[in-house]
């Protein structure tokens, strides 16, 4: 059956339902809405889209999204080399920064070990956060992972290849969210906040 | 829509929509299930922390048209053994693979669910190199096509003379007969053991090259049978990097 739409707005809406969480009638609607839009602004998402596509790169160093060959964690001086903060993706360290409480420099290990669906050590970052230990002076390597099967695997399996280096290696602690009611934790993470106790200075 | 309350292993998880996952579990009664459990992804969620892979739980599940939802979890034991080792956690995952490869959907195979159960607990609690190896050849045993190990599966010579296993033909081979690799007299030894009904004595053995002979033909067995690769046996093959 041929195409109720014209040729170029039928290659519009194959596009945009290739995008992730837009099925086809999301991108029908999207695509109607562009079609009506003034050109000026339809100009300004081309731009947008192809301006970042061609300005992100990956950090050399972190594998964050950077503009430069350094992000702008790596290549602020007043930031800690010694610590680094082990993340599975680029979207964990604007959630991190959104703490004010690390001020280290970050590794974006792009992806887990999972290996249910064959994702190995070797597909991710892991080998150019081994070799950033030793040049850096690197004292301490937090695990800042998803507390998930995944995150686990990846967490043990960087302990075991980061300890022989001399490396103080922690994960981030799993517990009860600020404000909530002991009431309604589950029974796991109730367990680990236990496991993870620490004492009170009053 | 009926309800139904089952107990489940929980062997993997998709990840579907915003905040939701398709959960695929092996139950005591239905068989391999996939269900829909809403809202798990969020930190607020309830049971979330339950559902995933290697769980023991007890469900309450309403079925749809297609698929199933989650409407209550219970945790019958914990995982936490498992979480607590990479090398038995890697273990567990090999096995909730192997089981998921070979369970149908909501066709009863009480004896998969008892099998996996009974090892993952067992895994949780020792340590010893066979374990999946063991589990493998029970689960091999179990679909019928068993290695044949008390004998030359070309000519029926004794155990004492056998010194090959083809994957292909399903058991050892005498020196006459022989097609496939060559195989230790101590690891077929193993391989009676776990087959033949003496499960502890294989387990209780410590790691040397023959449990090694064994683990790597028993992934090989199972592949063979399952047609396909297994990925989880297959990420840790090359620890060093």
């Amino acid at each position: 059956m041929a195409s109720a739409y014209t040729q170029p707005m039928q290659a519009l809406i194959d596009a945009l339902s290739r995008l992730p969480g837009i099925g086809p009638k999301s991108a029908q609607r999207i695509a109607f809405h562009l079609i009506k839009c003034e050109e000026r602004d339809v100009e300004q998402l081309s731009s947008a889209i192809t301006k970042a596509k061609t300005m992100v790169k990956f950090c050399q160093r972190c594998f964050n999204f950077s503009e430069s060959d350094l992000c702008q964690y790596c290549g602020d001086d007043r930031r800690d080399a010694t610590t680094i903060c082990v993340v599975e993706e680029s979207r964990d360290v604007i959630a991190i920064e959104k703490t004010r409480e690390f001020s280290g420099q970050y590794h974006v290990l792009l992806g887990t070990i999972n290996p249910l669906d064959g994702v190995g050590p070797e597909q991710l970052k892991i080998r150019e956060l081994l070799q950033r230990i030793e040049p850096q002076g690197v004292k301490e390597v937090i695990l800042c992972l998803n507390p998930n099967t995944e995150g686990d695997v990846t967490s043990m399996y960087l302990a075991r290849v980061l300890r022989p280096l001399g490396v103080k290696v922690t994960r981030i602690a799993s517990g009860l969210p600020v404000g909530g009611d002991l009431e309604y934790a589950d029974e796991l993470t109730l367990g680990r906040a236990l496991e993870g106790r620490r004492e009170v200075v009053g | 829509m009926t309800l139904y309350r089952d107990k489940a292993v929980v062997l993997r998880t998709y990840d579907l929509r915003e905040a939701d996952r398709i959960i695929v579990m092996m139950t005591e009664s239905h068989g391999k299930v996939r269900a829909v459990a809403n809202g798990v992804r969020k930190m607020s969620s309830r049971f979330g922390a339950r559902l995933e892979p290697l769980s023991h739980v007890d469900i309450l599940i309403s079925t749809g048209k297609n698929l199933g939802t989650v409407n209550q979890v219970d945790l019958v034991t914990s995982a936490k053994g498992l979480y607590a080792d990479l090398d038995r956690l890697t273990m567990g995952l090999a096995m909730l693979e192997a089981v998921d490869q070979l369970g149908m959907e909501n066709e009863p195979t009480e004896h998969l669910y008892r099998m996996l159960v009974g090892a993952l607990q067992w895994l949780s609690e020792n340590d010893s190199s066979l374990v999946l190896a063991a589990f493998y050849f029970k689960l091999l045993v179990a679909e019928g096509v068993g290695a044949q190990v008390e004998a030359c599966v070309g000519c029926g010579a004794p155990g004492d003379r056998l010194v090959a296993f083809d994957v292909f033909r399903g058991g050892a081979q005498c020196r006459d007969c022989r097609s496939g690799a060559t195989i230790s007299a101590e690891a077929i030894g193993i391989i009676q053991d776990i087959v033949g009904g003496r499960l502890n004595n294989a387990l209780s053995l410590r790691a040397s090259s023959a449990t090694r002979e064994v683990a790597a033909l028993a992934t090989k067995c199972m592949e063979h049978h399952l047609e396909r690769r297994l990925k989880s046996v297959a990420v840790f093959e090359s620890p060093e990097m």
